[in-house]
C-alpha cells in the first residue's frame, strides 16, 4: 500500500468533554482524540510503556498522562515528558475542526491492525501501577 | 563585666542582641519589653491572622534562648524615663535601672488619623500580637469589617480579615493602592485582584468619623457618605516611637538620628530597628534593622569598623494569590531613567523595571513575583545590565530546576529578611552538619522572615546537603504550592468551588495528576458535595466507577454489605458473568465478589443487570466492611457484629475519604475478620464495643490503636462515625489512616473527636450527613450519565478502509 495521509471525519466535538479523551475506533487503529477547550488534539491510543489506553488518562494543559503507570506525552509532539517516558514517544496525528465534526490526518498504508493486541490476563499485580486505585 | 540595658524587645533589639552574642562576652544584659510575649516574628502576625501560622508558630526566641545567654528579661515592664546623665532608666513599675550601655529598640507606633471618635469600641489596630488576639477575637463570619489605609499592612490585615469570613472593605485616602511601593498600573492591578479575592477596594476617601453609639456601627468619609461597619482597623501608617529619645536628649528628628555606626548623639546610648533615622531616612522593614543590629554589634562591642551605609528597600505583599514585590525607585519621571514594562491583564501580571545608567534602579512585579531575588540582587550589587537587556524581563529558558541556585554566586542574598548570603547558608550546611530546613533556620536565621526564600533554601539544601530529609510533605505539589493545611483554608475562605478555579487563582492554571484528585476530593469533601464536579480532574477509575486493569479493562465489585449475600444475588452474580462472558469471576480479600475483565461499554448493562450498588473498590472511599458470624451462629460471639457491621457500611457507604477506608466488625476478641488490622474496627466483647482506628494489613502492617470503648452497638458506631469524618476533614490527600492516625497521635485525635466538646461532635457530624445526603450510588449513572459518551466506545464518523 502507498504511503499516504488521509483525512477522516471521526468524532462530534460534543462527544468529547473539555479536558478529557475518547478513543475513536478508525478501521483497525484506536486514536486518543483529546478537547483542549479551544483545539482537539489526537494521538495514538496506545502508551509505548505497557499499551494503556491514553484516552482514559488525565489531561494536564497539553499533556496526557497514562492511567496505568503514569508515564506522561506531549499530545502536541507525543514527546514523553517526565522522567518515566523521558526516552520514548508516541504518534501524534493533524486534527481540524469543521462544522462541530473532528476530522484526523491518517497515514492510510500504516493504519492497519497494529502489533500485539492488549491482552486480558488475571494476574494483576504490577506494583507500579501509582495511580491505578487499590482495592 | 559592663551592663547592657536593651528598650524594646521586638525584631530589631533582639536580632542585635543575637549578633553581639557572636562577640567575646563582654555584657551583663537586661531586655525591657512592654509585651508580655517572648520575641516573636512581627512579620508573620498577618499569617497569623489569615489562619496560616499560629501563636506558637511565629516565636524567633523562646525562653530557654534567653536562659541559655543569661539574658534578664523583663516582660511586661514599659520604660517611661531615661537620665542620660545618671545612666539610669525607670520602669512604669517604678523600678529604676542603671546602665553603662544603653540600646533603644523601640520600634514604631501606629499612626491614628485624626478621625472623630476613633476611640470608639470596635476600632483597632494591627501592630502587636495583642492585637492580632483581639481582632480574631472579635471577627466573626458575616461581620462587617471596614480596614482604613490600602497599604501592604492594611492590605494584609484585610485578606486575614476576609480569610476568617468578614465582609471586608478596604477604604484608602489615595487613588491607588500602595502608592508607596507601586505606581498608578500596579496600584490598579493589586485593586482588581483583591476585589477577585472578595475584598472590596474603595479608593481616593478620606475618613472623617467613626458611627456609632457606643459600639461602631459605620465609618463617614468627607462629603457625608458612609458605609456600614462592625468592626474597624486603623492601618494607616507608622510613626517612629522616639519619645524615649526625647526623655534622654537625643538628637530627634522624625526617628531617633544615629551615624553610620549606629551611635547616638549619646556616647553610651545606641538606637536600631524602626525607631531611628539614619542619613535622612526611617526604615519599616526588617532587613535593614538586621543589617544595623550587625552594625551596632560591632560598634558596641569595640569592635568598630563596619559602616552602615542605607539599604535598598524591598517590600512583599504577604497575601497567597496576591504576589507584589516592589523594591528601590518607583514613580516613573526619575530623570535619565528608562522603562521598560509587561502587563498581561488577563493573567493579571505586572512587571516594571527602571534603569538608570544601565543599572536596575526599581522594580515592580505584580502577579508574579518569582525573579525578584534576581531583581534584588541587581539592585544591591549594581550589576551593569547593558549586555542582558534581552532577558531581563524573561530569563533565557533553563530546564534545570536546580540552575537557579547554581547560577548564583556565593556572596547573592537569599534572605532578604535577615541577610543571609548563599555562601553563608552553604558554608553553614557544610560546617554544622545541616541536613533539614529547620536546622538551617535556628542556624543562619535564612527563611525565619517573610518566608518567601523558603524555596530557595530548600534548593540550596538539596544541592549541597548530603543527607537532606524533606520534611514531611510541605506543599500539594508544583502546581499549587500550599501546604493541603493551607489549600483547605483557601478553598473554605475564598468559597472556591471547582478544582480549575483553585488551579487558576493560586495554583499554575493547568495542574498534574498528582493535585487534581487531590483537589477534586478535597472540594467534595469541604463543600459536602456542594461543589461544581469536574470530572477531567478525577483518574479514570472515578469517571468510569470501575477499577481500570492492566490491559485497559475494568473490574466489577458489587457492594455485599458485611460480606453477607443470597442466593438470589449470587444467582444474578452467575448469570452476568454467563452473559457477558466474564474472564474471572473471584471472590475477593474482602469478603466480597470480584468481575474482572470487563470492557467499558459493558459496564452500565452489568450494573442495571446486577441490580447491586456499587462496592466502591476502585475509588480512594469506603471499601467495606468485614465482618465475622457474631452471636447469631457463633458459640463464642458477644455482639451481634454482622448487623453492626452492615449499619456500619450503610452509613458510610458511597462517601470519598482521603485514601481508600477499609473497616471490619467482629463479634468477639479473637478477630476473625480482622478488625485489628483496619482503617476502623468494632470488637465486640461481653457488654461493650472497643472501637479501634489506624490498623494496616496491607504495606505495613500496624495494630489499631483504641479510640474508645463504649457500651452499646449505636454508641460504636457514632464513635466510627467521628473518627471517619475528622479523617475526612484533617488528613492529607492519599494518607492511609495508619499513616495519620501515627502524624496526629491517638490522644489529639481522641481530644478532637470522641472527647471534644458536643459541639464540636455536634459539627462533625452535621458535616458528614450532609455529605451522606448529597451522596449516591455511583452506579446510578448507569441511568444518568454524566456525559452522553461516559461509557460509550466511539466509532468513527466516517468509515474507512484500510
Ligand atoms: C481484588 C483484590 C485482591 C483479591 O482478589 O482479593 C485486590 C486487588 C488489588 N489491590 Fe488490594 N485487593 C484486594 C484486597 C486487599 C486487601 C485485603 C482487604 O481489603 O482486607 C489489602 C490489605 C488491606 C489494606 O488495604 O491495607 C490490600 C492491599 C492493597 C494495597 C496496599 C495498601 C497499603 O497502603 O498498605 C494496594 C496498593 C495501594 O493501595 O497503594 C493494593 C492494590 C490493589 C490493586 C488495586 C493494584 C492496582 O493498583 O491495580 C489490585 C487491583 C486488581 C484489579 O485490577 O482489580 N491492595 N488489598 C482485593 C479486593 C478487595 C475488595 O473486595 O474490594
Ligand atoms: C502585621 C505586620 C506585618 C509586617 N510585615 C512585614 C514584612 O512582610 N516585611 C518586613 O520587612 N516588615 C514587615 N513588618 C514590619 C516589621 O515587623 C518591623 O519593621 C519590625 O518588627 C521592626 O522591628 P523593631 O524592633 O524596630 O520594632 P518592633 O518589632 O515593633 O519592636 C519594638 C518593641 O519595643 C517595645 N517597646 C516600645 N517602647 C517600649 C518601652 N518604652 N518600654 C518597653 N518596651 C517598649 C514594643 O512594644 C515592641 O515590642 C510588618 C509589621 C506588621 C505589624
Ligand atoms: S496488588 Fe494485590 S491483587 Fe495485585 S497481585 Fe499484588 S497482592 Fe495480588
Ligand atoms: S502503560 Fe502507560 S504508563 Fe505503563
Amino acid at each position: 500500500m502507498k504511503d499516504t495521509k488521509r483525512w477522516i471525519r471521526v468524532v462530534r466535538c460534543e462527544d468529547i468533554p473539555l479536558r478529557e479523551g475518547r478513543s475513536v475506533k478508525v478501521g483497525h487503529r484506536e486514536i486518543a482524540i483529546f478537547n483542549l477547550g479551544d483545539r482537539f488534539l489526537a494521538v495514538d491510543n496506545r502508551c509505548p510503556h505497557k499499551g494503556g489506553p491514553l484516552a482514559d488518562g488525565i489531561v494536564c494543559g497539553s499533556t496526557v498522562v497514562c492511567p496505568l503507570h503514569a508515564w506522561k506525552f506531549s499530545l502536541e509532539t507525543g514527546a514523553g515528558v517526565n522522567a518515566a517516558s523521558s526516552s520514548s514517544s508516541i504518534e501524534t496525528f493533524a486534527t481540524s475542526v469543521d462544522d462541530g465534526i473532528v476530522s484526523v490526518e491518517i497515514p492510510v498504508s500504516q493504519a492497519e491492525p497494529h502489533g500485539p493486541q492488549l491482552q486480558s490476563s488475571a494476574h494483576f499485580c504490577d506494583m507500579l501501577a501509582v495511580l491505578a486505585d487499590s482495592p | 563585666m559592663e551592663k547592657l540595658v536593651v528598650v524594646g524587645n521586638g525584631m530589631a533589639g533582639v536580632a542585635c542582641v543575637e549578633q553581639i552574642l557572636k562577640y567575646e562576652k563582654k555584657f551583663d544584659i537586661t531586655i525591657f519589653g512592654d509585651e508580655t510575649h517572648v520575641n516573636y516574628n512581627r512579620i508573620l502576625l498577618s499569617s497569623v491572622l489569615a489562619g496560616e501560622k499560629s501563636l506558637d508558630d511565629i516565636v524567633l526566641n523562646g525562653l530557654d534562648w534567653y536562659q541559655k545567654n543569661n539574658i534578664d528579661l523583663r516582660l511586661g515592664v514599659r520604660i517611661v524615663d531615661i537620665d542620660s546623665s545618671a545612666k539610669t532608666i525607670t520602669g512604669n513599675d517604678g523600678s529604676v535601672t542603671h546602665f553603662d550601655k544603653l540600646l533603644l529598640a523601640t520600634g514604631s507606633v501606629p499612626v491614628i488619623p485624626s478621625i472623630e471618635d476613633v476611640k470608639k469600641e470596635g476600632v483597632f489596630v494591627f501592630r502587636n500580637l495583642d492585637d492580632t488576639r483581639s481582632l480574631l477575637e472579635r471577627c466573626r463570619p458575616g461581620l462587617k469589617a471596614v480596614v482604613i489605609g490600602g497599604g501592604l499592612l492594611g492590605l494584609e490585615a484585610a485578606r486575614g480579615l476576609q480569610v476568617q469570613g468578614c465582609d471586608v472593605t478596604v477604604v484608602h485616602l489615595m487613588d491607588t493602592l500602595m502608592e508607596r511601593q507601586l505606581d498608578n498600573t500596579g496600584g490598579g492591578y493589586v485593586a482588581a485582584k483583591m476585589n477577585e479575592l472578595g475584598v472590596t477596594v474603595l479608593l481616593g476617601l478620606s475618613t472623617t468619623a467613626i458611627l456609632g453609639n457606643g459600639h461602631v456601627e459605620g465609618v463617614q468619609f468627607k462629603g457625608g457618605r458612609s458605609i456600614p461597619a462592625d468592626l474597624v482597623v486603623v492601618a494607616a501608617g507608622i510613626r517612629p516611637n522616639v519619645s524615649l529619645g526625647v526623655a534622654a536628649g537625643l538628637e530627634v528628628k522624625r526617628g531617633i538620628v544615629v551615624n553610620d555606626y549606629m551611635e547616638t548623639s549619646h556616647p553610651d546610648i545606641f538606637a536600631v530597628g524602626e525607631c531611628v533615622q539614619h542619613n535622612g531616612v526611617c526604615y519599616g522593614l526588617v532587613a535593614p534593622l538586621i543589617e544595623q543590629g550587625k552594625v551596632l554589634a560591632a560598634t558596641i562591642t569595640g569592635n568598630k569598623g563596619p559602616k552602615y551605609e542605607g539599604s535598598v528597600q524591598a517590600a512583599k505583599l504577604k497575601i497567597m494569590g496576591v504576589d507584589v514585590f516592589s523594591a528601590g525607585e518607583i514613580a516613573d519621571k526619575v530623570d535619565g531613567s528608562e522603562v521598560i514594562r509587561y502587563e498581561d491583564p488577563s493573567l493579571g501580571v505586572y512587571k516594571k523595571l527602571t534603569l538608570k545608567a544601565g543599572k536596575l534602579a526599581g522594580v515592580i512585579l505584580v502577579g508574579d513575583a518569582s525573579d525578584s531575588h534576581r531583581y534584588m540582587d541587581w539592585l544591591r550589587s549594581g550589576t551593569d545590565l547593558r549586555s542582558m537587556r534581552k532577558h531581563l524581563l524573561f530569563p533565557a529558558a533553563s530546564e534545570d530546576v536546580g540552575l537557579d541556585v547554581a547560577m548564583m554566586s556565593d556572596n547573592e542574598t537569599i534572605c532578604g529578611c535577615m541577610g543571609v548570603t548563599k555562601g553563608t547558608i552553604i558554608e553553614a550546611i557544610h560546617d554544622k552538619g545541616i541536613n533539614t530546613l529547620s536546622q538551617l533556620k535556628e542556624c543562619t536565621r535564612a527563611s525565619t522572615g517573610c518566608g518567601s526564600c523558603t524555596s530557595l533554601c530548600q534548593q540550596i539544601l538539596k544541592a549541597v546537603a548530603p543527607e537532606f530529609e524533606e520534611e514531611t510533605r510541605k506543599t500539594l505539589c508544583k502546581c499549587v504550592p500550599f501546604s493541603e493545611d493551607n489549600l483547605r483554608e483557601i478553598v473554605r475562605s475564598q468559597k472556591l468551588k471547582s478544582v480549575q478555579e483553585v488551579l487558576e487563582i493560586y495554583g499554575n492554571g493547568i495542574g498534574c495528576e498528582v493535585c487534581k484528585p487531590a483537589l477534586s476530593y478535597m472540594l467534595d469533601m469541604l463543600w459536602c458535595g456542594d461543589h461544581d464536579e469536574d470530572r477531567s480532574a478525577r483518574f479514570i477509575n472515578d469517571r468510569v466507577h470501575a477499577n481500570i486493569q492492566k490491559d485497559g479493562t475494568f473490574s466489577v465489585v458489587p457492594r455485599m454489605r458485611g460480606g453477607v449475600t443470597s442466593p438470589a444475588e449470587l444467582r444474578r452474580i452467575a448469570d452476568v458473568a454467563e452473559k457477558y462472558n466474564v474472564p474471572m469471576v473471584k471472590v475477593t480479600g474482602s469478603q466480597r465478589i470480584d468481575l474482572l475483565g470487563v470492557k467499558k461499554s459493558d459496564l452500565p448493562k452489568i450494573w442495571a443487570d446486577l441490580g447491586m450498588p456499587s462496592g466502591q473498590a476502585y475509588t480512594k472511599g469506603v471499601r467495606m466492611v468485614k465482618t465475622c458470624v457474631g452471636t447469631d451462629f457463633c458459640r463464642f460471639g458477644t455482639q451481634d457484629s454482622t448487623s453492626a457491621g452492615i449499619e456500619l457500611e450503610r452509613r458510610l457507604e458511597n462517601l470519598f475519604t482521603p485514601h481508600k477506608l477499609k473497616m471490619a466488625a467482629v463479634g468477639c476478641p479473637r478477630n476473625c475478620a480482622e478488625a485489628t488490622v483496619k482503617d476502623i474496627g468494632l470488637i465486640g466483647n461481653e457488654g461493650s464495643w472497643q472501637v479501634v482506628v489506624g490498623g494496616a494489613a496491607g504495606k505495613n502492617v500496624r495494630k489499631a490503636d483504641l479510640l474508645v470503648t463504649v457500651e452499646t452497638t449505636e454508641e460504636a458506631i457514632r464513635a466510627a462515625e467521628l473518627f471517619f469524618q475528622y479523617y475526612r476533614e484533617n488528613a492529607n490527600y492519599l494518607e492511609r489512616t495508619y499513616d495519620f492516625v501515627e502524624r496526629f497521635g491517638i490522644e489529639k485525635i481522641r481530644k478532637e473527636t470522641v472527647y471534644a466538646p458536643d459541639d464540636k461532635k455536634q459539627s462533625l457530624r452535621d458535616r458528614l450527613r450532609k455529605s451522606k445526603e448529597r451522596s449516591q450510588d455511583a452506579w446510578l449513572e448507569r441511568e444518568t450519565p454524566r456525559h452522553p459518551s461516559q461509557f460509550v466506545q466511539i466509532k468513527s464518523l466516517e468509515d474507512v478502509l484500510v
